[in-house]
Protein backbone atom coordinates (compact mmCIF):
# COMPACT_ATOMS: atom_id res chain seq x y z
CA UNK A 1 0.00 0.00 0.00
CA UNK A 2 1.57 3.23 -0.84
CA UNK A 3 1.20 5.04 2.62
CA UNK A 4 1.93 8.80 1.59
CA UNK A 5 -1.42 8.63 -0.54
CA UNK A 6 -3.55 7.72 1.80
CA UNK A 7 -6.97 9.75 3.09
CA UNK A 8 -9.02 9.04 5.86
CA UNK A 9 -11.69 8.13 3.42
CA UNK A 10 -9.14 5.65 1.83
CA UNK A 11 -8.19 4.11 4.70
CA UNK A 12 -11.81 3.48 5.49
CA UNK A 13 -12.35 1.92 1.94
CA UNK A 14 -9.31 -0.14 2.35
CA UNK A 15 -10.62 -1.67 5.44
CA UNK A 16 -14.04 -2.14 4.74
CA UNK A 17 -13.14 -3.85 0.77
CA UNK A 18 -10.44 -5.82 3.00
CA UNK A 19 -7.45 -4.94 1.27
CA UNK A 20 -6.09 -4.48 4.43
CA UNK A 21 -6.94 -4.79 8.35
CA UNK A 22 -6.11 -1.62 10.57
CA UNK A 23 -3.25 -3.77 12.37
CA UNK A 24 -1.50 -4.31 8.95
CA UNK A 25 -1.93 -0.73 7.80
CA UNK A 26 -0.41 0.43 11.45
CA UNK A 27 2.45 -2.30 10.77
CA UNK A 28 3.10 -0.99 6.99
CA UNK A 29 2.82 2.92 8.86
CA UNK A 30 5.29 2.31 11.56
CA UNK A 31 7.76 0.56 9.52
CA UNK A 32 7.30 3.43 6.70
CA UNK A 33 7.82 6.39 8.94
CA UNK A 34 10.64 4.83 10.72
CA UNK A 35 12.48 4.48 7.52
CA UNK A 36 11.93 7.98 6.45
CA UNK A 37 12.58 9.43 10.00
CA UNK A 38 16.16 10.06 9.41
CA UNK A 39 15.55 12.34 6.75
CA UNK A 40 13.77 15.13 8.99
CA UNK A 41 13.84 13.85 12.15
CA UNK A 42 9.98 14.77 12.81
CA UNK A 43 9.08 12.10 15.16
CA UNK A 44 10.80 11.72 18.86
CA UNK A 45 9.50 8.75 19.62
CA UNK A 46 7.13 5.56 17.86
CA UNK A 47 4.44 4.57 20.02
CA UNK A 48 4.34 1.10 18.35
CA UNK A 49 2.12 -0.81 21.19
CA UNK A 50 -0.18 2.23 21.85
CA UNK A 51 -0.68 1.97 17.70
CA UNK A 52 -0.93 -1.95 17.91
CA UNK A 53 -3.26 -2.02 20.53
CA UNK A 54 -5.40 0.93 19.00
CA UNK A 55 -5.68 -1.18 15.27
CA UNK A 56 -6.47 -4.11 16.93
CA UNK A 57 -9.18 -2.56 18.45
CA UNK A 58 -10.53 -1.40 15.22
CA UNK A 59 -10.20 -4.61 13.75
CA UNK A 60 -12.01 -6.21 16.44
CA UNK A 61 -15.18 -3.98 15.85
CA UNK A 62 -15.13 -4.12 12.02
CA UNK A 63 -15.49 -7.91 12.53
CA UNK A 64 -18.16 -7.60 14.86
CA UNK A 65 -20.06 -5.37 13.00
CA UNK A 66 -19.60 -2.48 15.03
CA UNK A 67 -19.42 0.88 13.90
CA UNK A 68 -15.27 1.74 14.13
CA UNK A 69 -15.23 5.40 14.18
CA UNK A 70 -14.49 8.08 11.82
CA UNK A 71 -10.87 8.01 12.20
CA UNK A 72 -11.13 4.35 12.08
CA UNK A 73 -7.03 2.71 11.42
CA UNK A 74 -6.28 5.97 9.82
CA UNK A 75 -2.36 6.93 11.42
CA UNK A 76 -2.11 10.05 12.83
CA UNK A 77 0.90 11.85 14.60
CA UNK A 78 0.74 13.81 17.81
CA UNK A 79 3.03 16.66 18.76
CA UNK A 80 5.23 16.21 21.81
CA UNK A 81 3.05 18.35 24.04
CA UNK A 82 0.09 16.64 24.10
CA UNK A 83 -0.15 14.35 26.86
CA UNK A 84 -0.46 10.91 26.17
CA UNK A 85 -0.37 8.46 28.85
CA UNK A 86 2.63 5.77 28.92
CA UNK A 87 4.17 7.09 26.17
CA UNK A 88 6.50 9.64 26.65
CA UNK A 89 6.14 13.23 26.09
CA UNK A 90 9.12 15.76 26.21
CA UNK A 91 7.65 18.89 24.40
CA UNK A 92 11.19 19.25 22.43
CA UNK A 93 12.97 19.67 25.98
CA UNK A 94 15.65 18.21 27.64
CA UNK A 95 13.66 18.85 31.12
CA UNK A 96 11.38 16.24 30.66
CA UNK A 97 13.37 13.55 28.20
CA UNK A 98 11.91 11.14 30.25
CA UNK A 99 8.84 11.93 31.30
CA UNK A 100 5.70 9.43 30.50
CA UNK A 101 2.33 10.88 31.63
CA UNK A 102 0.01 9.15 33.36
CA UNK A 103 -2.70 10.13 32.08
CA UNK A 104 -4.16 10.78 28.22
CA UNK A 105 -5.00 14.49 26.48
CA UNK A 106 -9.26 14.90 26.13
CA UNK A 107 -8.30 15.04 22.34
CA UNK A 108 -6.17 12.44 22.45
CA UNK A 109 -9.14 10.03 24.51
CA UNK A 110 -11.45 11.37 21.86
CA UNK A 111 -9.15 9.99 18.48
CA UNK A 112 -8.65 6.83 19.84
CA UNK A 113 -12.12 6.70 20.46
CA UNK A 114 -13.03 7.95 16.76
CA UNK A 115 -10.73 4.81 16.51
CA UNK A 116 -7.68 6.87 15.22
CA UNK A 117 -3.89 5.44 15.93
CA UNK A 118 -0.98 7.43 17.32
CA UNK A 119 1.85 6.09 15.97
CA UNK A 120 3.95 8.62 17.16
CA UNK A 121 4.92 11.66 18.99
CA UNK A 122 6.21 14.54 16.38
CA UNK A 123 9.12 16.76 17.26
CA UNK A 124 8.50 20.49 18.18
CA UNK A 125 10.08 23.92 19.15
CA UNK A 126 10.53 23.86 23.31
CA UNK A 127 7.62 23.30 25.07
CA UNK A 128 5.77 24.89 21.62
CA UNK A 129 7.94 28.17 21.43
CA UNK A 130 9.49 28.85 18.13
CA UNK A 131 8.78 29.69 14.30
CA UNK A 132 11.26 27.31 12.83
CA UNK A 133 11.58 24.20 15.28
CA UNK A 134 15.17 24.85 16.30
CA UNK A 135 14.10 25.38 19.37
CA UNK A 136 14.17 21.37 19.69
CA UNK A 137 16.49 19.79 22.31
CA UNK A 138 16.49 16.69 20.40
CA UNK A 139 17.78 18.70 17.16
CA UNK A 140 15.92 20.74 14.06
CA UNK A 141 13.30 19.02 11.76
CA UNK A 142 14.41 19.09 7.70
CA UNK A 143 11.34 20.54 5.61
CA UNK A 144 10.60 17.65 3.47
CA UNK A 145 9.70 19.84 0.79
CA UNK A 146 13.54 21.32 0.65
CA UNK A 147 15.55 19.50 3.64
CA UNK A 148 17.86 22.55 3.76
CA UNK A 149 15.59 24.72 5.32
CA UNK A 150 12.93 25.11 8.58
CA UNK A 151 9.41 23.32 8.73
CA UNK A 152 8.07 26.06 10.05
CA UNK A 153 7.13 26.00 13.74
CA UNK A 154 6.55 25.43 16.62
CA UNK A 155 4.60 22.33 15.44
CA UNK A 156 6.95 21.50 12.38
CA UNK A 157 6.88 17.98 13.15
CA UNK A 158 3.44 17.49 12.88
CA UNK A 159 3.75 19.18 9.66
CA UNK A 160 6.29 17.65 8.48
CA UNK A 161 5.08 13.61 9.55
CA UNK A 162 1.96 15.25 6.89
CA UNK A 163 3.67 16.98 4.06
CA UNK A 164 6.63 13.65 4.16
CA UNK A 165 3.77 11.29 4.23
CA UNK A 166 4.32 9.17 7.27
CA UNK A 167 1.22 9.95 8.86
CA UNK A 168 -2.25 11.00 6.95
CA UNK A 169 -3.26 13.24 9.60
CA UNK A 170 -1.73 15.31 12.73
CA UNK A 171 -2.49 17.11 15.69
CA UNK A 172 -0.65 20.31 16.51
CA UNK A 173 -1.11 23.22 18.74
CA UNK A 174 -1.16 26.78 18.12
CA UNK A 175 -0.21 29.70 20.28
CA UNK A 176 0.20 32.49 17.67
CA UNK A 177 0.65 30.74 14.23
CA UNK A 178 2.33 27.27 15.30
CA UNK A 179 0.18 25.77 13.27
CA UNK A 180 -0.48 27.49 10.22
CA UNK A 181 3.00 28.44 9.83
CA UNK A 182 4.28 24.97 9.60
CA UNK A 183 1.36 24.17 7.18
CA UNK A 184 2.40 26.90 4.89
CA UNK A 185 6.40 25.85 4.83
CA UNK A 186 5.53 22.59 4.27
CA UNK A 187 2.54 22.69 2.00
CA UNK A 188 -0.21 21.03 3.88
CA UNK A 189 -3.61 22.09 5.38
CA UNK A 190 -3.03 23.14 8.64
CA UNK A 191 -6.20 24.42 11.21
CA UNK A 192 -6.58 26.41 14.32
CA UNK A 193 -10.31 26.05 15.59
CA UNK A 194 -12.12 28.98 17.48
CA UNK A 195 -10.24 29.29 21.08
CA UNK A 196 -12.08 26.47 23.37
CA UNK A 197 -13.24 24.29 20.74
CA UNK A 198 -11.02 21.43 21.26
CA UNK A 199 -10.25 21.07 25.20
CA UNK A 200 -6.45 21.87 26.16
CA UNK A 201 -6.59 19.03 29.18
CA UNK A 202 -3.73 17.42 28.55
CA UNK A 203 -1.90 19.51 26.37
CA UNK A 204 1.15 21.02 28.26
CA UNK A 205 0.23 24.94 28.94
CA UNK A 206 2.19 27.42 27.02
CA UNK A 207 -0.12 30.56 27.37
CA UNK A 208 -3.20 29.18 28.41
CA UNK A 209 -5.33 32.17 27.20
CA UNK A 210 -3.47 31.36 23.57
CA UNK A 211 -3.26 27.50 23.46
CA UNK A 212 -4.93 25.80 20.65
CA UNK A 213 -4.79 21.80 19.54
CA UNK A 214 -5.28 21.62 15.83
CA UNK A 215 -5.68 19.44 13.11
CA UNK A 216 -2.67 19.23 9.95
CA UNK A 217 -3.32 17.05 7.04
CA UNK A 218 -2.75 16.80 3.25
CA UNK A 219 -6.79 17.25 2.41
CA UNK A 220 -9.03 20.35 3.64
CA UNK A 221 -11.66 16.85 4.23
CA UNK A 222 -9.70 15.56 6.66
CA UNK A 223 -8.72 18.09 8.63
CA UNK A 224 -12.25 18.72 8.77
CA UNK A 225 -13.00 15.36 9.94
CA UNK A 226 -10.53 14.85 12.67
CA UNK A 227 -11.35 18.09 14.18
CA UNK A 228 -15.27 17.33 14.52
CA UNK A 229 -14.02 13.89 16.16
CA UNK A 230 -11.85 15.52 18.87
CA UNK A 231 -13.53 19.13 19.25
CA UNK A 232 -16.74 19.32 21.95
CA UNK A 233 -16.89 20.86 25.86
CA UNK A 234 -15.02 18.98 28.34
CA UNK A 235 -15.74 19.42 32.08
CA UNK A 236 -12.02 19.28 32.50
CA UNK A 237 -11.19 22.26 30.65
CA UNK A 238 -13.54 25.22 32.01
CA UNK A 239 -12.42 27.27 29.18
CA UNK A 240 -13.98 24.76 26.54
CA UNK A 241 -16.60 26.08 24.60
CA UNK A 242 -20.48 24.90 25.55
CA UNK A 243 -21.45 25.17 21.29
CA UNK A 244 -22.54 22.48 19.33
CA UNK A 245 -19.99 20.65 17.66
CA UNK A 246 -20.87 20.47 13.95
CA UNK A 247 -20.15 18.13 11.38
CA UNK A 248 -17.57 20.01 9.15
CA UNK A 249 -16.94 17.95 6.59
CA UNK A 250 -20.66 17.38 5.75
CA UNK A 251 -20.94 21.38 5.64
CA UNK A 252 -18.41 22.22 2.93
CA UNK A 253 -19.85 21.01 0.09
CA UNK A 254 -22.10 24.36 -0.47
CA UNK A 255 -20.67 26.71 -3.07
CA UNK A 256 -19.01 29.94 -2.26
CA UNK A 257 -21.59 31.89 -4.51
CA UNK A 258 -22.57 35.33 -3.17
CA UNK A 259 -20.04 35.06 0.01
CA UNK A 260 -18.02 38.64 0.72
CA UNK A 261 -14.53 37.73 1.28
CA UNK A 262 -12.49 40.66 3.08
CA UNK A 263 -8.54 41.69 1.90
CA UNK A 264 -7.18 43.29 5.06
CA UNK A 265 -5.29 45.97 3.47
CA UNK A 266 -2.82 46.07 6.19
CA UNK A 267 -1.70 42.30 5.32
CA UNK A 268 -0.60 43.24 1.85
CA UNK A 269 1.23 46.57 2.13
CA UNK A 270 5.02 45.42 0.93
CA UNK A 271 3.79 41.90 -0.04
CA UNK A 272 5.20 42.43 -3.71
CA UNK A 273 7.16 39.17 -3.56
CA UNK A 274 6.11 35.42 -5.15
CA UNK A 275 3.96 35.09 -1.85
CA UNK A 276 1.90 38.00 -2.87
CA UNK A 277 1.54 37.03 -6.06
CA UNK A 278 0.73 33.63 -5.18
CA UNK A 279 -2.01 34.55 -3.10
CA UNK A 280 -3.47 37.30 -5.34
CA UNK A 281 -3.95 33.70 -7.66
CA UNK A 282 -5.49 32.23 -4.91
CA UNK A 283 -8.04 35.28 -4.32
CA UNK A 284 -8.86 34.81 -7.95
CA UNK A 285 -9.98 31.44 -7.97
CA UNK A 286 -12.13 32.72 -5.56
CA UNK A 287 -13.19 35.29 -7.39
CA UNK A 288 -14.42 32.95 -9.94
CA UNK A 289 -16.20 30.92 -7.72
CA UNK A 290 -19.00 33.90 -7.81
CA UNK A 291 -17.09 35.71 -3.99
CA UNK A 292 -17.48 39.24 -3.71
CA UNK A 293 -13.74 40.74 -2.77
CA UNK A 294 -14.01 43.69 -0.58
CA UNK A 295 -11.13 45.60 0.77
CA UNK A 296 -11.19 46.09 4.88
CA UNK A 297 -9.33 47.39 7.58
CA UNK A 298 -8.09 46.14 10.86
CA UNK A 299 -6.50 49.26 12.27
CA UNK A 300 -4.20 48.02 15.12
CA UNK A 301 -2.61 45.28 13.60
CA UNK A 302 1.02 46.77 13.96
CA UNK A 303 0.61 46.67 17.68
CA UNK A 304 -0.45 42.69 17.65
CA UNK A 305 3.51 41.37 17.36
CA UNK A 306 4.17 43.64 21.12
CA UNK A 307 0.99 42.64 22.41
CA UNK A 308 1.46 38.89 21.69
CA UNK A 309 4.67 38.73 23.40
CA UNK A 310 3.71 40.29 26.74
CA UNK A 311 0.80 38.39 26.92
CA UNK A 312 2.22 34.64 25.63
CA UNK A 313 5.48 35.83 27.92
CA UNK A 314 3.81 36.81 30.84
CA UNK A 315 2.08 33.59 30.64
CA UNK A 316 4.97 31.36 29.83
CA UNK A 317 6.74 32.58 33.20
CA UNK A 318 3.41 31.24 35.35
CA UNK A 319 2.84 28.19 33.65
CA UNK A 320 6.35 26.80 33.13
CA UNK A 321 6.94 27.52 37.05
CA UNK A 322 5.83 24.12 37.41
CA UNK A 323 9.25 22.67 36.37
CA UNK A 324 11.20 22.75 39.36
CA UNK A 325 13.03 20.22 39.71
CA UNK A 326 10.46 17.96 42.19
CA UNK A 327 7.18 16.06 39.99
CA UNK A 328 9.12 15.89 36.27
CA UNK A 329 11.90 13.66 35.95
CA UNK A 330 14.54 15.95 35.76
CA UNK A 331 16.72 17.53 39.01
CA UNK A 332 19.86 19.21 39.09
CA UNK A 333 22.35 17.58 40.94
CA UNK A 334 24.21 20.38 41.78
CA UNK A 335 21.60 21.99 44.92
CA UNK A 336 22.15 21.31 48.96
CA UNK A 337 18.94 23.90 49.19
CA UNK A 338 15.61 23.72 48.29
CA UNK A 339 15.74 27.13 46.34
CA UNK A 340 18.95 26.41 44.57
CA UNK A 341 17.22 22.98 43.80
CA UNK A 342 14.58 25.04 42.25
CA UNK A 343 16.97 27.44 40.13
CA UNK A 344 19.65 25.10 39.31
CA UNK A 345 17.11 22.31 37.67
CA UNK A 346 15.48 25.38 35.55
CA UNK A 347 18.81 27.07 34.82
CA UNK A 348 19.82 23.48 33.28
CA UNK A 349 17.13 21.73 31.83
CA UNK A 350 15.25 25.06 29.69
CA UNK A 351 16.99 26.02 26.66
CA UNK A 352 17.35 29.14 25.54
CA UNK A 353 14.29 30.57 24.14
CA UNK A 354 12.27 28.86 27.21
CA UNK A 355 14.79 31.07 29.14
CA UNK A 356 14.34 34.26 27.00
CA UNK A 357 10.32 34.30 27.46
CA UNK A 358 10.37 33.39 30.88
CA UNK A 359 12.90 36.18 31.67
CA UNK A 360 10.79 38.68 29.31
CA UNK A 361 7.24 37.38 31.35
CA UNK A 362 8.90 37.45 34.73
CA UNK A 363 10.03 41.42 33.73
CA UNK A 364 6.39 42.56 32.55
CA UNK A 365 4.68 40.79 35.41
CA UNK A 366 6.98 42.65 37.64
CA UNK A 367 6.23 45.36 40.06
CA UNK A 368 6.04 48.58 38.82
CA UNK A 369 5.43 46.88 35.32
CA UNK A 370 2.41 45.03 35.32
CA UNK A 371 0.26 48.08 34.31
CA UNK A 372 2.73 49.29 31.70
CA UNK A 373 2.81 46.27 30.18
CA UNK A 374 0.19 43.39 30.75
CA UNK A 375 -2.76 45.56 31.44
CA UNK A 376 -1.41 47.48 28.11
CA UNK A 377 -0.95 44.34 26.06
CA UNK A 378 -4.77 42.98 27.19
CA UNK A 379 -6.31 45.95 26.23
CA UNK A 380 -4.62 46.33 23.09
CA UNK A 381 -5.70 42.46 22.56
CA UNK A 382 -9.22 43.85 23.01
CA UNK A 383 -9.10 46.31 20.12
CA UNK A 384 -7.63 43.85 17.71
CA UNK A 385 -10.36 41.69 18.37
CA UNK A 386 -12.89 44.81 18.05
CA UNK A 387 -11.24 45.03 14.55
CA UNK A 388 -12.19 41.53 13.75
CA UNK A 389 -15.73 41.90 14.62
CA UNK A 390 -15.71 45.01 12.99
CA UNK A 391 -14.65 43.83 9.92
CA UNK A 392 -17.32 40.57 9.87
CA UNK A 393 -20.47 43.20 9.79
CA UNK A 394 -18.96 43.89 6.09
CA UNK A 395 -17.85 40.59 5.14
CA UNK A 396 -17.88 36.61 5.45
CA UNK A 397 -14.12 36.04 5.94
CA UNK A 398 -10.81 37.12 5.50
CA UNK A 399 -8.00 35.87 3.43
CA UNK A 400 -4.46 37.14 4.44
CA UNK A 401 -1.03 35.71 3.83
CA UNK A 402 -0.08 33.15 6.88
CA UNK A 403 3.90 34.17 7.08
CA UNK A 404 5.49 36.58 4.92
CA UNK A 405 8.47 34.41 3.42
CA UNK A 406 8.14 31.17 2.30
CA UNK A 407 10.15 28.49 4.61
CA UNK A 408 14.02 29.70 5.10
CA UNK A 409 17.16 27.76 5.59
CA UNK A 410 18.29 26.19 8.72
CA UNK A 411 20.11 28.50 11.16
CA UNK A 412 19.37 31.75 8.83
CA UNK A 413 17.43 33.26 11.61
CA UNK A 414 18.41 31.44 14.92
CA UNK A 415 20.53 34.36 16.10
CA UNK A 416 17.90 37.09 15.76
CA UNK A 417 15.53 36.72 18.52
CA UNK A 418 13.59 39.43 17.72
CA UNK A 419 13.20 38.82 13.92
CA UNK A 420 12.06 35.32 14.55
CA UNK A 421 8.94 37.08 16.57
CA UNK A 422 7.81 39.60 13.75
CA UNK A 423 7.69 36.25 11.42
CA UNK A 424 4.91 35.73 13.35
CA UNK A 425 2.71 39.06 12.02
CA UNK A 426 0.21 37.26 9.59
CA UNK A 427 -0.97 34.77 12.28
CA UNK A 428 -0.65 36.49 15.88
CA UNK A 429 -3.74 38.82 15.06
CA UNK A 430 -6.09 36.17 14.77
CA UNK A 431 -4.75 34.39 17.84
CA UNK A 432 -5.50 37.34 19.95
CA UNK A 433 -9.09 37.25 18.52
CA UNK A 434 -9.44 33.76 19.06
CA UNK A 435 -11.27 33.40 15.44
CA UNK A 436 -10.71 30.23 13.68
CA UNK A 437 -8.08 30.79 11.36
CA UNK A 438 -6.25 27.89 8.77
CA UNK A 439 -3.82 27.42 6.43
CA UNK A 440 -4.54 26.07 2.32
CA UNK A 441 -1.82 25.98 0.23
CA UNK A 442 -1.49 28.17 -3.06
CA UNK A 443 0.73 27.21 -4.95
CA UNK A 444 4.55 27.25 -4.74
CA UNK A 445 7.52 29.91 -5.45
CA UNK A 446 9.21 29.73 -8.46
CA UNK A 447 11.84 27.45 -6.02
CA UNK A 448 9.01 25.05 -5.26
CA UNK A 449 8.94 25.93 -1.91
CA UNK A 450 5.14 26.11 -0.72
CA UNK A 451 3.22 29.03 -0.19
CA UNK A 452 0.06 29.32 2.47
CA UNK A 453 -3.03 31.36 2.34
CA UNK A 454 -4.49 32.12 5.66
CA UNK A 455 -8.57 31.72 5.65
CA UNK A 456 -10.03 33.71 8.80
CA UNK A 457 -14.12 33.70 10.27
CA UNK A 458 -16.13 34.20 12.86
CA UNK A 459 -15.78 32.81 16.52
CA UNK A 460 -17.29 29.16 15.92
CA UNK A 461 -17.53 29.57 12.07
CA UNK A 462 -15.49 26.62 11.33
CA UNK A 463 -18.23 25.50 9.21
CA UNK A 464 -17.80 28.78 6.53
CA UNK A 465 -13.85 28.30 6.98
CA UNK A 466 -13.96 24.23 6.11
CA UNK A 467 -16.04 25.44 3.00
CA UNK A 468 -14.13 27.95 1.55
CA UNK A 469 -11.40 26.15 1.53
CA UNK A 470 -12.93 22.88 0.33
CA UNK A 471 -14.50 24.55 -2.27
CA UNK A 472 -10.98 26.54 -3.18
CA UNK A 473 -9.22 23.07 -3.25
CA UNK A 474 -11.59 21.42 -5.61
CA UNK A 475 -11.46 24.26 -7.91
CA UNK A 476 -7.48 23.36 -8.34
CA UNK A 477 -6.13 26.30 -6.03
CA UNK A 478 -3.83 24.56 -4.09
CA UNK A 479 -1.48 24.20 -7.14
CA UNK A 480 -2.90 27.62 -8.88
CA UNK B 1 13.60 50.00 27.24
CA UNK B 2 17.12 48.96 28.42
CA UNK B 3 17.99 46.55 30.69
CA UNK B 4 21.22 46.44 32.37
CA UNK B 5 22.80 43.12 33.66
CA UNK B 6 21.98 43.36 37.32
CA UNK B 7 18.19 43.92 36.43
CA UNK B 8 18.40 41.14 34.62
CA UNK B 9 19.87 39.16 37.69
CA UNK B 10 17.06 40.40 39.62
CA UNK B 11 14.75 39.05 36.97
CA UNK B 12 16.30 35.87 37.03
CA UNK B 13 15.66 35.41 40.44
CA UNK B 14 11.92 36.29 39.87
CA UNK B 15 12.12 33.45 37.41
CA UNK B 16 14.14 31.02 39.97
CA UNK B 17 16.51 30.68 37.03
CA UNK B 18 20.41 30.23 37.38
CA UNK B 19 22.11 31.87 34.64
CA UNK B 20 25.43 31.43 33.38
CA UNK B 21 27.38 34.72 32.96
CA UNK B 22 27.54 34.31 29.33
CA UNK B 23 23.44 34.48 29.45
CA UNK B 24 23.10 37.15 31.55
CA UNK B 25 25.17 39.28 28.91
CA UNK B 26 22.63 37.62 26.31
CA UNK B 27 19.27 38.24 27.87
CA UNK B 28 20.51 42.04 28.96
CA UNK B 29 21.08 42.32 24.84
CA UNK B 30 17.89 40.67 23.31
CA UNK B 31 16.03 41.72 26.10
CA UNK B 32 16.71 45.15 25.90
CA UNK B 33 16.16 44.74 22.32
CA UNK B 34 12.37 43.04 22.49
CA UNK B 35 11.19 45.92 24.73
CA UNK B 36 12.20 48.32 22.80
CA UNK B 37 10.22 47.35 20.24
CA UNK B 38 7.14 46.76 22.81
CA UNK B 39 7.84 50.64 23.64
CA UNK B 40 5.66 51.11 20.45
CA UNK B 41 2.33 50.46 22.45
CA UNK B 42 2.70 53.94 24.32
CA UNK B 43 2.04 55.19 20.56
CA UNK B 44 -1.92 54.04 21.31
CA UNK B 45 -3.99 55.51 23.34
CA UNK B 46 -6.10 52.78 25.18
CA UNK B 47 -7.87 54.74 27.72
CA UNK B 48 -11.07 53.22 28.50
CA UNK B 49 -10.36 50.44 26.85
CA UNK B 50 -11.43 47.17 28.76
CA UNK B 51 -8.19 44.74 29.44
CA UNK B 52 -9.09 41.43 27.50
CA UNK B 53 -8.66 38.37 30.21
CA UNK B 54 -10.42 35.62 28.44
CA UNK B 55 -11.47 35.19 24.96
CA UNK B 56 -15.15 34.78 25.04
CA UNK B 57 -17.21 32.03 26.71
CA UNK B 58 -21.08 32.81 25.90
CA UNK B 59 -22.44 31.08 28.87
CA UNK B 60 -23.85 31.84 32.23
CA UNK B 61 -21.57 31.79 35.29
CA UNK B 62 -22.50 28.93 36.77
CA UNK B 63 -21.66 26.67 33.43
CA UNK B 64 -18.44 25.29 34.52
CA UNK B 65 -19.81 24.17 37.89
CA UNK B 66 -20.62 20.42 38.60
CA UNK B 67 -22.15 18.65 41.39
CA UNK B 68 -18.76 18.39 44.06
CA UNK B 69 -18.43 14.72 44.47
CA UNK B 70 -15.44 11.91 44.84
CA UNK B 71 -14.31 11.16 40.90
CA UNK B 72 -11.49 9.00 39.78
CA UNK B 73 -7.90 10.50 40.46
CA UNK B 74 -4.26 9.49 39.66
CA UNK B 75 -3.16 7.13 42.48
CA UNK B 76 -0.39 7.65 45.17
CA UNK B 77 2.45 5.73 42.86
CA UNK B 78 1.24 7.08 39.72
CA UNK B 79 1.39 10.86 40.73
CA UNK B 80 5.08 10.23 41.82
CA UNK B 81 6.02 7.76 38.99
CA UNK B 82 7.66 10.74 37.53
CA UNK B 83 9.82 12.34 40.39
CA UNK B 84 13.40 11.88 40.37
CA UNK B 85 13.58 11.32 43.86
CA UNK B 86 10.34 10.16 46.08
CA UNK B 87 9.80 8.27 48.91
CA UNK B 88 6.98 6.82 51.71
CA UNK B 89 4.71 8.32 49.28
CA UNK B 90 6.02 11.81 49.52
CA UNK B 91 8.14 13.68 46.83
CA UNK B 92 11.71 14.07 48.47
CA UNK B 93 13.25 17.95 48.43
CA UNK B 94 16.85 19.20 49.98
CA UNK B 95 15.98 20.70 52.88
CA UNK B 96 13.79 23.75 53.38
CA UNK B 97 14.85 25.30 56.76
CA UNK B 98 18.15 26.13 57.88
CA UNK B 99 19.05 24.70 61.32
Amino acid sequence: MNIPSLTISSVRKGLTDRTFSAVELAQEALAFAKAENPKTNAYLTFSDERALAAARAVDAKLAAGEDPGVLAGVPVGVKDVISTRGVRTTCGSKLLEHYIPPYDATAIERLEAAGGVMIGKANCDEFAMGSSNENSAYGPVRNPVALDRVPGGSSGGSAAVVAQGTAVVSLGSDTGGSIRQPASFCGCVGVTPTYGRVSRYGLVAFASSLDHIGPFSRTVADSATLLTAIAGRDSRDATSALHEVQDYAAAMQQPLQGLKIGLPKEYFAGLANETGDRIQAGIEVLKKQGCEIVDVSLPHTEYAIEAYYIICTAEVSANLSRFDGVRFTTRSAKAETLIDMYKNSRGEGFGAEAKRRIMLGAYVLSHGYYDAYYIKAQRVRSLITRDFAQAFEKVDALITPVSPFPAFKLGEKVNDPLQMYLSDIYTITGSLAGIPCMNVPCGTTAEGLPVGMQILTKHFSEDLMFRIAHQYEMSGGFSA
Amino acid sequence: MKLTEEQVRYVAGLANLTLTEAEIHQYAHDLSDILTHIDKLNELNTDGVEPMAQVLFAAEETATLREDEPRPCLTNAEALANALVSGQGYYKVPRVIER
